[in-house]
């Protein structure tokens, strides 16, 4: 069985899986990370979005193989310590989540769009296709204009 | 009770219940403030008894066996028998149990109770009924609690209860000497509760309840540390997949390859099970590529002749006929066609069991788990007192987890291959073999002279719901309750009746449910019947209000029966601005509603430029829900509301083609994204005024009538099948 190292939120692990084990996988089954959840498997709903190398990935289709060498980040390393994310902290002061299912992905989905960006538009938010089954968007919307505001 | 440790109060009070139905039937409060000339509308089933109030009278006997615990530490912990499923009960209940004892909202915990059989009916979650069944019970638990210890702390100082007050959970002295709850427990647990009076406080002095409060477990949620069912660690569970057959309810005929694929990477065993063939390995993504490997032949399943075509056709034949003749009156007739819908939480179906010849442990999101328990004992021969079934918060439900189907499966799997195992559904599983809102078909006819409504028929035809999940017996346990006309209908029509009513005057007012049963995974969606038939109804308001070249608003303004409900209405027509001109292609639209002893305006506007791509760009709501405890959680549920409308209204919807849904994807059913949803929302809380109604599916119906009037609007047409735009514009996946 091939061996894959690579960083999860600051350390640095190994597995043993298939190369073709999807990361979502080798995360919640063989190293005990379950931030990110499964919502469809095939990049549709988002709900476990996270970093590679700071870019938004959907794991649930990224080969493990991928990540070997590489800074993988969840919801879980998100946070530094107890200090909040300015985006995690803003999804409170909105109270966003209704079952929270979604929103580790659509958190770690807002953070990767305003590293890209810093000055967001509506249009740029709703690019963020990430399916909330509770309809919470328009919180969403809300927290991340926030967000970016306290972040400028 | 000493196994809970000595220094912890225990309250659990079984006391008479106080409520009673009866009680709360009264016609004055019905009393039409009726416009000139409109013609009053008697008193429908729902106005008199509605679903909610049936499931507090069955839940009544066992309403008081609530759990508190106060710890040493001063952390209250309340057992809550209900499940969360992020409709933001437990934030809710946390707020009457820490406005009873004045505590910091932070210092209550509430844990979802496991299945507790000795509850009865009172283990259910739906119908926007539990914060309406448990308001009273947790205020008077908590109050009870907050009563003994301040009896403990008057005795340990000899002063009188009378004189002590309570901050922030320190009970303080005249002369200033102070105790904490915890240091008093186990003094208070030794109080006979007889020799203590209980009283809530009166609504009046509550300073948290009433004011918005941010969820409680907002915090694990954005750090990713709310667990679920598959993210608990249950030791040496492992993951399950199954594969399921090309059309619903298909069985298994042969595995042709089960050696080749117990050979796969990670695969520890295949099991046949009812529902189709169970795979267990190592990590999902094995078993998922192991029972996408197996070679099955399949028998047939139960609908596999039939499609949306002999659907809708059966529902059409089947409708009950109007009883008003369409002659010589002035009238509007219109029919409506609703799809199915999933319900599609973004939680899967899940479950983790544990097994054994001598004891069973379940996990999983169930919202009726008494009804669960009792069946997973007679699945895995154990008797219903080995069977420990845990309660897990879950991903979204809007009536999904009523049932307990992947619990099952999961306990079954678990007992044949002798491991504990955590089962998962596929997502296209979860839409294709998963549950969803009946079809419905809907034939209206109002007839009108003189400016007023005489008659308002609504007849509708819809596959037959599944609730054999515990409600038909609770509503079976209270039948002897309904009003005249109900007792005998069958639980569908029990349900109709009781949560389907009118809230305009519009003389003779009839509404009738006929069912067509069909063997297919159907279940309540939020807002059961009401989001369909109310829906389609406040169409058909719209298209009355036209032909007597009335405007919307007003017209309803004119025929609503009640002050309260008018006051509803103004409130968005005020603040959404109603009647502004929009450029061509936009319109607004409104849509009224009332259950469960709340009620609901919803005013949008819609961009419909592009008719197959509208866009609902604005949305103004008002909810009057008689006392609302948390208006941050209640405005969520109706963005929700909203949310849900939105999508089964415009695009959301299932095809069903030869005895299988063809959606199996997000991509392909298509549930609102960011960019289908308003970059303007403002939610209004009405006042408390009254006891608290149903609020969790309120927000559906009245926001389906109002995108619909706002898109014919926009369009110049008049929509009659929903959603409208309902293209298949995808590829579907292999059947299996």
């Amino acid at each position: 069985m091939p061996s894959h190292t690579f960083i999860v939120n600051g350390k640095t692990v190994t597995v043993n899986a298939p190369d073709d084990l999807p990361l979502l996988w080798a995360l919640r089954d063989l190293l005990g990370v379950r931030g990110p959840k499964y919502g469809c498997g095939i990049d549709v709903c988002k709900a476990c979005t996270s970093h590679l190398d700071g870019e938004a990935i959907r794991p649930c289709v990224v080969p493990v193989s991928e990540a070997t060498g590489r800074e993988v980040t969840t919801i879980e390393g998100l946070a530094d310590g107890d200090e909040l994310h300015p985006v995690q902290q803003a999804w409170l002061e909105q109270d966003v989540a209704q079952c929270g299912y979604c929103q580790p992905g659509q958190i770690m989905a807002a953070v990767a769009l305003l590293k890209r960006k810093k000055s967001l538009t509506d249009a740029d938010i709703d690019e963020i296709a990430n399916v909330c089954r509770c309809g919470t968007y328009f919180r969403i919307r809300e927290a991340i204009k926030s967000a970016a505001a306290k972040m400028a | 009770m000493t196994s809970l440790g000595r220094r912890r109060l225990l309250t659990y009070l079984v006391a008479a219940p106080t409520l009673a139905v009866a009680t709360k039937i009264s016609l004055d409060a019905l009393a039409p403030a009726i416009a000139e000339g409109a013609v009053p509308t008697p008193p429908a089933p729902a106005d008199l008894v509605d679903l909610g109030d049936l499931l507090i009278l069955a839940g009544a006997p066992t309403a008081e066996m609530l759990v508190l615990r106060v710890q040493e530490d001063g952390v209250i912990e309340f057992r809550l028998p209900r499940e969360e499923v992020g409709q933001g009960l437990t934030t809710a209940v946390a707020m009457l149990v820490a406005e009873e004892l004045d505590v910091p909202l932070p210092r209550v915990r509430v844990r979802l109770d496991d299945a507790r059989p000795e509850l009865v009916f009172n283990q259910l979650t739906g119908s926007s009924n539990s914060i309406r069944s448990l308001y009273d019970p947790v205020r008077r638990t908590a109050a009870a609690a907050r009563a003994r210890l301040l009896a403990a702390a008057a005795e340990r100082w000899g002063v009188i209860a009378g004189s002590l007050i309570v901050r922030e959970g320190l009970v303080i002295a005249p002369d200033g000497r102070t105790a904490s709850y915890g240091s008093l427990a186990a003094a208070a647990a030794s109080f006979s509760r007889t020799t203590v009076p209980i009283a809530p406080k009166k609504e009046s002095e509550h300073t948290l309840v009433g004011t918005p409060a941010t969820r409680i477990d907002a915090r694990a949620m954005v750090t990713g540390r709310q667990e679920y069912t598959l993210d608990l660690d249950v030791p040496g569970a492992k993951p399950c997949m199954v594969r399921r057959p090309p059309t619903i309810n298909g069985t298994v005929k042969l595995v042709n390859n089960e050696s080749a694929v117990r050979a796969m990477p990670g695969v520890l065993d295949v099991v046949i099970i009812g529902s189709g063939i169970a795979v267990v390995a190592e990590t999902f993504g094995q078993a998922r590529d192991a029972k996408e490997a197996l070679d099955v032949t399949w028998g047939a399943g139960t609908v596999d002749a039939l499609s949306d075509a002999d659907i809708k056709a059966k529902l059409k034949a089947a409708n009950a006929p109007l009883a008003v003749p369409g002659v010589l009156v002035k009238r509007v007739d219109a029919e409506f066609d609703f799809a199915f819908a999933s319900h599609a939480p973004l939680e899967t179906n899940s479950a983790v069991a544990d097994v054994r010849p001598d004891r069973a442990e379940i996990w999983s999101g169930l919202k009726s788990p008494i009804v669960a328990q009792a069946a997973i004992a007679k699945a895995v021969g154990l008797p219903v007192d080995k069977v420990t079934v845990h309660v897990v918060q879950s991903g979204g439900s809007f009536g999904r987890r009523l049932f307990f189907d992947a619990a099952l499966e999961a306990a079954v799997v678990s007992k044949k291959s002798g491991r504990p195992v955590r089962l998962m559904w596929s997502r296209i599983d979860d839409m294709r073999h998963g549950r969803m809102r009946p079809a419905t078909h809907h034939k209206i006819r109002a007839t009108y002279a003189l400016g007023q409504v005489l008659t308002f028929e609504h007849r509708v035809a819809a596959v037959e719901t599944d609730f054999r999940h515990g409600l038909g017996d609770m509503l079976t346990a209270t039948a002897a309750s309904l009003p005249t006309g109900v007792g005998n209908a069958s639980f569908a029509q029990t349900l109709f009746l009781t949560t389907v009513k009118s809230p305009y005057n519009f003389g003779l007012t009839t509404q009738v449910l006929t069912e067509v049963p069909l063997k297919m995974h159907t279940g309540s969606w939020r807002s059961v019947y009401s989001g369909n038939t109310r829906g389609a109804e406040e169409i058909v308001v719209d298209e009355l209000a036209a032909q007597l070249g009335k405007d919307p608003v007003a017209f309803r303004r004119a025929f609503l029966k009640t002050a309260r409900q008018r006051e509803v209405l103004d409130k968005v027509t005020h603040e959404g601005n109603w009647g502004r001109s929009l450029p061509e292609g936009w319109a607004q639209g409104v849509g009224f509603h009332e259950e469960y002893k709340s009620c609901t305006a919803c005013l949008v506007e819609i961009d419909a430029r592009d008719p197959k791509k509208p866009r609902v760009t604005r949305a103004v709501i008002a909810a009057d829900v008689g006392r609302p405890i948390n208006p941050s959680g209640l405005e969520a549920q109706l963005l929700g509301g909203l949310t849900d409308a939105i999508s089964t209204t415009l695009r959301a919807g299932l095809h069903i083609d030869k005895g299988l849904p063809m959606e199996g994807s997000y991509s392909q059913f298509h549930y609102a994204r960011q960019k289908d949803s308003p970059k303007d929302v403002k939610i209004f809380v009405m006042p408390a005024s009254d006891e608290p109604g149903g609020a969790g599916e309120l927000g559906v119906p009245a926001a389906v009538g109002a995108i619909a009037n706002a898109y014919a609007r926009a369009t110049g047409t008049k929509p009659r099948s929903f959603p409208v735009n309902f293209d298949i514009d995808f590829d579907p996946f292999p059947r299996t």
